[in-house]
C-alpha cells in the first residue's frame, strides 16, 4: 500500500514538473544566472500553498509534522556541495529523473554520477557522524518555535513578499 | 496559457501551487491509510539503490555500514515515488509532445563544445558532489526546499540558501554571464 501512494503521488509530481518545464537544464542554470525565474516561480508558490495547507491541517490535529534537525554545520557545508554540484550538473535529484523521462539522455550521467554520491556518502559517514555532522545542532526546529509567534504570523509575511517578488519577477520578464 | 493534457507548458505559478495541493494532499492521505506522514523528498532514493546495488556485489559491506544500517536498505513509499516522477514526466512529455533527445544542453556547449563525453563527465562529476552534499546536509531541494519549507522548519530554510547561493556563484564562475 505504501509503494502503492508512492507511486500515484511520484506520478502526479513528475507530470507536474514536467508541465511546469521545471525539469530542463536550461532552467535550472538559468536561474542560477538569475535570468529565467521558472523555478523559483514554481518552488515558491508550491511552498506558499503548501505552508497554508500544512499549518491548517496541523492546527485541527490531521496531521504532524516531520522537520529535519539543523545540524548547522553539516547544513552549511552540505548545502554549499549541493549548490557547486547543481551547478555542474544542472539537475538536482528529484529532476534528474524527470529530465531524462524526457529526453535529455545526459540526465542518466548525472543520476549515475548521484549513485555514486551516495555511496561515497555512505563509506564516508562513520567518520563525519561525531563531527561535522554533530556540530551546531540546534534539534528539529522551526520558525514558529524559534520567534515564539504563531505560524501565521510568519506565513502571512512570507506570502506577501512572494507576491511581490513574482510581480517584480513579471514586470521584469524574468 | 491553454492549460491541457496536452500543452507543451503550463503557468509554472498554476503548476507549483497543484504541488503545493499535492504535497499537502500526500501527507494527509499517508496519515490516514498507513498512520505515516509522507513528506516529498527524493534524495535518500539514491542512498538506497546505490545500497541494493552494493548489496549484489558486497552484501556483508552493506550490512556492516553505519549509514545504511540507519538508512535501511529498501523498496520504500520514496523509492516508488521517485520512480513515479519518471512515469509521470514521461506521460506529460510525451502528452504535450515536448520531450527532446539531448545529448548535451545549449549553455552547456556555449562554454565547453558539443562534445557528449565532456558533458558525460561534467553530469557525472557534479551528480557526485551534489548528492553527497545532499545528503550531508539531509535533503535537497524536495526534502528541504519544498518539505522543510512547507513546514517552516529553519533546518529547510538554511539549506536552500546555501542551496541558491553556492549555485548561483559556482554558475557565474563556469557559465560566466551567459551573454551570447
Amino acid at each position: 500500500m505504501e509503494q502503492a501512494i508512492g507511486l500515484v503521488t511520484g506520478l502526479l509530481f513528475g507530470f507536474l514538473l514536467q508541465k511546469g518545464q521545471v525539469l530542463r537544464f536550461e532552467r535550472q542554470v538559468g536561474f542560477m544566472l538569475l535570468k529565467d525565474m521558472t523555478i523559483i516561480k514554481f518552488m515558491m508558490t508550491a511552498v506558499l500553498v503548501g505552508m497554508v495547507g500544512i499549518y491548517a491541517c496541523h492546527a485541527v490535529g490531521l496531521i504532524s509534522l516531520s522537520v529535519k534537525a539543523t545540524n548547522l554545520a553539516a547544513i552549511v557545508v552540505g548545502g554549499l556541495l549541493f549548490g557547486i554540484g547543481w551547478a555542474i550538473a544542472g539537475y538536482c535529484p528529484g529532476t534528474s529523473i524527470g529530465a531524462l523521462a524526457e529526453g535529455r539522455i545526459h540526465a542518466l550521467w548525472a543520476i549515475l554520477g548521484m549513485l555514486s554520491g551516495a555511496a561515497i556518502y555512505a563509506e564516508a559517514y562513520p567518520l563525519m557522524k561525531q563531527t561535522l555532522l554533530a556540530w551546531g545542532n540546534f534539534g528539529k526546529i522551526t520558525l514558529p518555535q524559534v520567534l515564539g509567534l504563531s505560524p501565521w504570523v510568519i506565513i502571512v509575511p512570507f506570502i506577501l513578499v512572494g507576491l511581490g517578488l513574482f510581480a517584480w519577477f513579471e514586470k521584469k520578464g524574468l | 496559457m491553454n492549460h491541457s493534457l496536452f500543452s507543451a507548458q503550463w503557468n509554472p505559478y498554476l503548476a507549483g501551487a497543484l504541488v503545493g495541493i499535492l504535497a499537502v494532499l500526500s501527507v494527509v492521505v499517508t496519515t490516514l491509510i498507513i498512520d505515516k506522514p509522507k513528506y516529498l523528498g527524493a534524495s535518500t532514493t539514491f542512498v538506497r539503490a546505490s545500497g541494493l546495488a552494493e548489496q549484489a556485489i558486497a552484501p556483508e559491506h552493506v550490512a556492516e555500514n553505519a549509514y545504511f544500517q540507519k538508512t535501511k536498505v529498501k523498496i520504500d513509499w520514496q523509492m516508488m515515488f521517485v520512480v513515479g516522477i519518471f512515469g509521470g514526466a514521461l506521460l506529460a512529455s510525451q502528452l504535450g509532445r515536448s520531450a527532446k533527445l539531448e545529448a548535451v544542453p545549449p549553455i552547456w556547449e556555449k562554454r565547453f563544445g558539443p562534445n557528449p563525453v565532456v558533458r558525460a563527465v561534467g553530469a557525472f562529476v557534479g551528480g557526485a558532489i551534489l548528492l553527497f552534499g545532499a545528503r550531508l546536509a539531509s535533503g535537497c531541494p524536495s526534502g528541504h526546499g519544498l518539505s522543510g519549507n512547507m513546514q517552516l522548519a529553519v533546518s529547510g530554510l538554511v539549506a536552500l540558501i546555501f542551496f541558491m547561493v553556492s549555485g548561483i556563484l559556482t554558475a557565474r564562475l563556469i557559465y560566466g554571464k551567459g551573454d551570447q
